[in-house]
């Protein structure tokens, strides 16, 4: 039977499991729009108000979920607006299909109203992108953007629909089976090299673990933590890797890198084999790259071949899915019979303690002020850490980072590579959609959630009650606290002589506001918070002078830590 | 050190942008490249010089390898190769110079494309050495032009008798 375009965009959703979609419709595609009509009953399209939003949201479904997060904006600037989001997916690995209108075919580089070149801008932000040019290629090209997204290193795919491209109309008929000659992701890890790394995990005295957002992608979060638990191995993860160990276990010695705890950068410059699973040696991770963990054999295990040596040299790189390569790394090293891995691991383990009981963790009693620390804590205690958290980002996520603790993956939503500013909002109304019973929170900044505010409508209009735990400091906090250790106390364009009262925003918006300006205000604010049914902004007033610590100055090595 | 890198693309619009880009992005540089489709029509071959310590190079490697369009990379540089490089030179050839570029073509084994009063066109294939050299030797007649194509390169085929022939060896050179 025939289809049109459009009807085909609707059949192969339906035909890849995908029964949610964020979008904001345009010219370029009513016809799309015009055909999802009859596809109501099984795809529901959540309206947002920015197209920002609905990639964030759309990302949010996705990371929280597992599955693919989809889209549908109009062409020119509704694809330009996606672009921030894309980038943000991109670089965390999230996967995402994102429908993009276009202006019909025969008007392609005319520079017609609402045209963009969107796949040009944004092939160095997409995993891979599409212009279909014919409605008989469009099913299999969707099938692919689906196979792309998900599979080998997951990441945002973009599909460019010509308005006469979904008008047009053919037989449909949707790949079972997909062959790419040129993609072929590599899934088990290479045998002769798993065998390697356990040989050199069972030689070593100092072993540490330094997980990242690779093992929540590939679901490993059990096998490493079987791994960890087997051979007495302390573990460390990235930003990105919260949750993929639990927060709460004694062997976690939490984030490293610039924000990370003492122990943990001291661990990870005083072992002597490094076991990277699922992580990318990022500068925020490694500091000074000469000094980051200079005496350790390293162990990479990666997905994706460009993450491995790119900018730390590995001594044995393993291709592959993580959980694959954990599973058969385990078994090799359950045959390593005659370890007592407890004991051999003991002074290790000493060791790190002594590390851990050397500092004494960022004080989060409060003063006359609301400290952020403490509002966090308070969110972790009294939801017992059931929910799913996203943050914006700056000091609100290493706040968070630090003093959240994870116990599940995907229950940490925030964007790690890219660092952006407005992604917590709607990432959280992604997750709320795909998890509507569980408690959604975005610890967020008065900085950064200026940035996509205009979401509240869509939260209400859905009635999806996220929480909103603004940490108000009426600045761009982390701005601000480079200008007061690294530029002189020169605070230049970072406090804001304007911040809106949220809590009239909030209720501008049919949301409800609430607000602490005293310590003893916090708790009941939070409660009042989650047994409200409705999206709820919680403007907490917090101390302006209040930093991020410990803190690794940019380019210094990680045990070059200000600690206070 | 300079790579000379043969990467098999999918023959579709916007590949050669996704590897330009890519380069641009990533602050790796292009020396030449070079672009024409393969006998399947549905594959084109490009031939990419670029220079970089081991590292840079591996990355290259992967990230082309990364991209979805790329069917195969191989870097040739360390294998047994030939490459060969065209130039079209347009050369100042005044009544007294006439004869002596007529000569150097001669030995280069080159061939004259153009002429005009004035100045030849000349066309001349070969190696790195080989360009620069008779580039060099043509510059004080004046050169008034010149295009070149950029290398390409092959890998030369195994001497074994089973795939003798695979490759068709040029003519030696001067």
């Amino acid at each position: 039977m025939k289809k049109t375009g459009a009807e085909i965009v609707f059949e192969s959703l339906k035909l890849e499991g995908v029964d949610t979609v964020f979008g904001l419709p345009g010219g370029a595609v009513l016809t799309l729009y015009h055909a999802m009509g009859k596809y109501s009953e099984e795809i529901r399209h959540i309206l947002v108000r920015h197209e920002q939003g609905a990639v964030h949201a759309a990302d949010g479904y996705a990371r929280s979920s597992g599955k693919v997060g989809v889209c549908i904006v109009t062409s020119g600037p509704g694809g330009t607006n996606t672009v921030t989001g894309l980038a943000t997916a991109y670089m965390d690995s999230v996967p995402l299909v994102v429908f993009t209108g276009q202006v019909p075919t025969m008007l392609i580089g005319n520079d017609a109203f609402q045209e963009a070149d969107i796949t040009g801008i944004t092939r160095p932000c997409t995993k891979h992108n599409y212009l279909v040019k014919d409605v008989n290629d469009l099913a299999l090209i969707i099938k692919q953007a689906f196979h792309l997204a998900r599979t080998g290193r997951p990441g945002p795919i973009l599909v460019d629909l010509p308005k006469d491209v979904i008008a047009a109309a053919t037989d449909f008929s949707y790949p079972s089976k997909l062959k790419m000659r040129s993609y072929n992701p590599t899934y088990h890890g290479h045998p002769g090299q798993i065998k390697r790394a356990a040989k050199l995990i069972a030689g070593a005295k100092k072993p540490l673990i330094y997980a990242g957002g690779g093992v929540i992608l590939s679901n490993a979060s059990k096998e490493l933590t079987a791994l960890a638990q087997k051979l007495s191995i302390p573990v460390t993860t990235t930003l990105m890797g919260l949750g993929c160990f639990p927060g709460t276990h004694p062997l976690f010695l939490g984030m490293l890198g610039m924000h990370g705890s003492f122990q943990a950068n001291m661990a990870v410059t005083h072992c002597d084999v490094l076991i990277a699973i699922g992580a990318r040696f990022d500068d925020r991770v490694t500091g000074k790259i000469e000094s980051f963990s200079p005496h350790s054999k390293k162990i990479h295990i990666d997905i994706d071949p460009t993450s491995i040596s790119k900018n730390v040299p590995v001594d044995i790189p393993i291709v592959g899915d993580a959980r694959n390569i954990l599973k058969t790394l385990l078994k090799y090293l359950e045959e390593e019979a005659g370890h007592d891995w407890g004991r051999k691991h003991a002074d290790w383990n000493n060791q790190i303690t002594g590390w851990k009981n050397n500092t004494t963790p960022q004080d989060a009693s409060c003063g006359p002020c609301i400290k952020p620390q403490y509002v966090i804590e308070k969110i972790n205690e009294i939801t017992q850490g059931d929910a799913i958290i996203t943050t914006e980002v700056g000091q609100n996520q290493m706040w968070t980072a630090q003093a959240f603790k994870f116990t599940r993956p995907r229950t940490l939503l925030t964007s790690g590579g890219l660092g952006t500013m407005g992604y917590g909002f709607p990432a959280a109304i992604g997750a709320q959609v795909a998890f509507p019973d569980k408690t959604v929170i975005d610890i967020a900044g008065d900085g950064s959630i200026q940035m996509n505010i205009q979401e509240l409508a869509t939260a209400v209009q859905y009635n999806l009650p996220v929480k909103v735990a603004i940490l108000n400091n009426r600045c761009l906090g982390m701005v601000r606290q480079w200008q007061q250790l690294f530029y002189e106390q020169k605070y230049i364009q970072s406090v804001f002589d304007v911040v809106p009262d949220f809590v009239k925003l909030a209720e501008a918006y049919g949301a409800l506001g609430l607000r602490a300006t005293k310590p003893e205000e916090v708790e009941p604010v939070i409660r009042k918070a989650l047994s409200t049914p409705k999206p709820v902004l919680m403007d907490f007033l917090i101390d302006q002078n209040e930093c991020v610590y410990p803190m690794v100055p940019a380019g210094a090595a990680l045990t070059e830590m200000l600690l206070v | 050190m300079r790579h000379v890198i043969s990467i098999l693309v999918e023959n579709e619009p916007g590949v050669l942008s996704r590897v330009s880009a890519l380069f641009s992005g990533r602050g790796f540089n292009i020396e030449s490249l070079n672009v024409a489709e393969t006998l399947d029509p549905t594959i084109s071959r490009m031939t990419l010089i670029t220079a970089g310590n081991e590292q840079i190079i591996e990355q290259i490697i992967k990230q082309l390898n990364k991209l979805v369009n790329v069917v195969k990379v191989m870097d040739l540089t360390g294998s047994d190769f030939v490459d060969r490089e065209m130039i079209l030179v347009r050369v100042r050839a005044e009544a007294t110079s006439r004869a002596e570029v007529l000569r150097i073509l001669e030995i280069f084994r080159g061939r004259v494309v153009d002429v005009s009063p004035k100045s030849y066109t000349l066309e001349i294939t070969g190696d790195e050495k080989k360009i620069q050299a008779v580039v060099e030797l043509l510059t004080p007649f004046g050169i008034l032009e010149i295009v070149r194509t950029g290398k390409v390169a092959i890998i030369r085929a195994k001497k074994d008798s089973s795939h003798a022939g695979k490759v068709q060896e040029p003519k030696s050179e001067s």
